[in-house]
């Protein structure tokens, strides 16, 4: 994850408290997902940003999975995600970070 | 109004392993944050050597050797193929570091390049037998190297060393006391885009579509910025180019629009010749040494050599309509607005759904699409997958949602109308503008191929100044045969002054 991403998901964690904070990823490969949820759950994995070695366990979901999806206005999920809906690898995504997600957030699964 | 087209382009290449390891962001910041790494530790391991540099087939495809369409049928990744190439291509050459060394020499003009007496005359020994060298570059440089002990003693002094197989040959002097815009790290870059950017300039002259004094502009579009504390982007890298290729005629300036820059300078090239201020206007570019090795931790960690060891450079030439080389279209230029959200179905939407509607035409219609070709190899081994065919897909899903194909076809859309990527990872040089030369080919010869779409895109947010997106695509289409002659007939100059008067009369009546 971008690190300037990093230190601006850690100053907003401080600010409002991980219990309150849900990570949306859009990432358009399961790797680049995977990666970037285990950033903002148990660190950086690349040892590269503010995240190495924190433990956040912050809830994140990805753009593109039917949980995130059915708490949208789906007109507007259509006219900014439809497209990339069709044509990402939904089920690879899915699968990356619902395995990090429930082994690794500790707020809102 | 005359129409302008693509005359000529030149690509080329410079192999520049030690700019890597120490120019390179990702190696610089990982010298900060953690000096000991395994990966800094053993990083000339994973350095490729010049001969796997040239026979690599994307680099190949860059310098004009293969086109595009031979990678459709190689295995991946194309690092474990064997292929022989050539240093020299149709479109450019891959040069290199040595040679690249001196010529950033000759290109400062403030000496502030130092270069140690034995490698200099190596260096020229070498450049001697370049094609395209000139006397007065050999002589600018000749007896003028440097005692190492000097070049140690200014080092001492905030100087940015360079080095050659793991040797210190040389160094850039900082050329300000305090000033971090004039700073050594900062000089070395700016003088790098100046050098790759008038080597492939020079190369796009010699093949004389155009006189270096017939050319009447040149817009550079790289992504490095120089000036001084008082105007940190001041320029001008365009007229500090044209001057090293005897453009002495040329006027010039620097656009910056992080990786879309090529496409604006494309059409902002297109409209100055289309309105007769010039006849020949030069787009050009030289390479980024901070993006060398940006992906290398990946590609080390997964066993590969680090595949970002060369700066791109490119150079294209617009002039006025010969009646043969492909027009460009500015009648179909699809804009990122500001109010534009961000989204990639967003933006793709107004950088190719809307500029084709809006001219009669079908997605289905153009023949390809030049996206970000960045050559699949580097980034599906960092595990960001492959950036054209990402980008095609979704134009595919695009012409799914209006009907033109069904969703079973989006595979065989981006492979019809698509393309395999060649290029290097450099930021603006894979955007869009990589196919230009190619496309002269493909629409001068009976390939079938009559209209393409050049998209470049930028993210703006990198800048910390907007979250706004960037992108801009222009079409270009096969040339109808007829020469541009004089701009405007007498019957054409009669109807428009029917038309004024007509208009000027309605507003009479309507007041």
């Amino acid at each position: 994850m971008d690190l300037e991403n990093q230190k601006r998901v850690k100053a907003l964690t401080e600010e409002h408290g991980a219990e309150n904070i849900i990570v949306v990823l859009g990432a358009a490969e399961d790797e680049l997902t995977g990666l970037a949820a285990e950033t903002v759950t148990i660190g950086d994995p690349t040892y590269a940003g503010c995240l190495t070695g924190v433990e956040l366990g912050l809830a994140v979901y990805h753009a593109v999975e039917p949980k995130f999806k059915e708490a949208t206005d789906i007109a507007v999920y259509d006219e900014h995600i439809g497209m990339m809906e069709m044509i990402l690898d939904v089920d690879a995504i899915v699968k990356e970070i619902t395995s990090i997600r429930e082994e690794n957030s500790k707020y809102n699964k | 109004m005359a129409k302008a087209v693509i005359k000529d382009a030149s690509y080329s290449l410079f192999h520049t392993p030690e700019m890597l390891i120490h120019l390179g962001v990702t190696q610089v910041n990982e010298r900060l944050v953690n000096p000991d790494s395994e990966y800094l530790n053993n990083i000339e391991s994973y350095l490729r050597d010049f001969e796997q540099v040239v026979n690599y087939l994307p680099n190949q495809v860059y310098i004009g050797n293969l086109h595009p369409r031979e990678l459709v049928e190689k295995e991946r990744p194309f690092v474990n193929l064997t292929n022989i190439g050539q240093r020299f291509g149709k479109l450019g050459e891959i040069m290199p570091e040595k040679e690249l060394l001196l010529y950033v020499m000759i290109c400062d003009v403030f000496e502030l390049v130092m270069l140690e007496e034995s490698f200099l005359t190596s260096a020229i020994s070498e450049y001697a037998k370049h094609p395209l060298k000139t006397d007065q570059e050999i002589e600018k440089v000749q007896g003028k190297g440097s005692k190492i002990e000097k070049i140690k003693e200014s080092l001492k002094n905030g100087s940015e060393p360079l080095y050659y197989e793991g040797q210190l040959i040389g160094c850039v002097k900082k050329a300000h006391d305090i000033d971090v815009n004039l700073n050594a790290h900062v000089m070395t870059e700016n003088l790098v885009v100046k050098a790759t950017g008038a080597l492939t300039m020079k190369h796009l002259l010699s093949k004389n579509a155009v006189k270096a004094e017939e050319i009447g502009y040149v817009i550079e579009c790289s992504e490095e910025a120089c000036g001084d504390m008082n105007q940190r982007g001041g320029g001008n890298f365009a007229k500090a180019i044209a001057e090293m290729c005897g453009a002495k005629n040329a006027g010039g300036c620097d656009i910056r629009a992080f990786c879309a820059a090529p496409t604006h300078s494309l059409i902002h090239a297109a409209t100055l010749v289309e309105s007769g201020v010039y006849d020949n206007v030069v787009v050009v570019a030289g390479g980024a040494t901070a993006k060398l090795g940006m992906n290398g931790k990946d590609h080390a960690k997964k066993g590969y050599k680090l595949l970002e060891d060369v700066l791109g450079g490119f150079a294209v030439l617009i002039s006025k309509n010969d009646g043969i080389s492909p027009v460009i279209r500015t009648d179909v230029v699809g804009t990122h607005k500001v109010g534009t959200a961000s989204s990639p179905q967003a933006v793709t939407k107004s950088l190719v759904e809307q500029p084709l509607k809006e001219a009669g035409l079908k997605i289905s219609e153009v023949d390809k699409f030049s996206v970000e070709m960045q050559n699949p190899d580097i980034t599906s081994i960092a595990g960001a997958g492959d950036v054209p065919l990402a980008n095609y897909k979704m134009i595919a899903a695009l012409a799914v949602m209006n009907k033109e194909i069904e969703r079973s076809d989006i595979n065989n859309f981006a492979l019809k109308h698509g393309m395999v990527g060649w290029a290097p990872t450099q930021g603006h040089i894979p955007s869009g503008i990589p196919y230009c030369g190619f496309a002269i080919e493909d629409m001068t010869t009976d390939t079938g191929i009559n209209r393409a779409m050049i998209i470049g895109k930028g993210s703006l947010f990198l800048g910390r100044m907007t979250n706004v997106f960037d992108g801009i695509s222009v079409m270009i289409e096969r040339n109808s045969g007829v020469e541009e002659t004089s701009s405007v007939s007498k019957e054409e100059i009669n109807k428009l002054i029917a038309n004024s008067l007509k208009q000027f009369a309605n507003s009479l009546l309507s007041e």
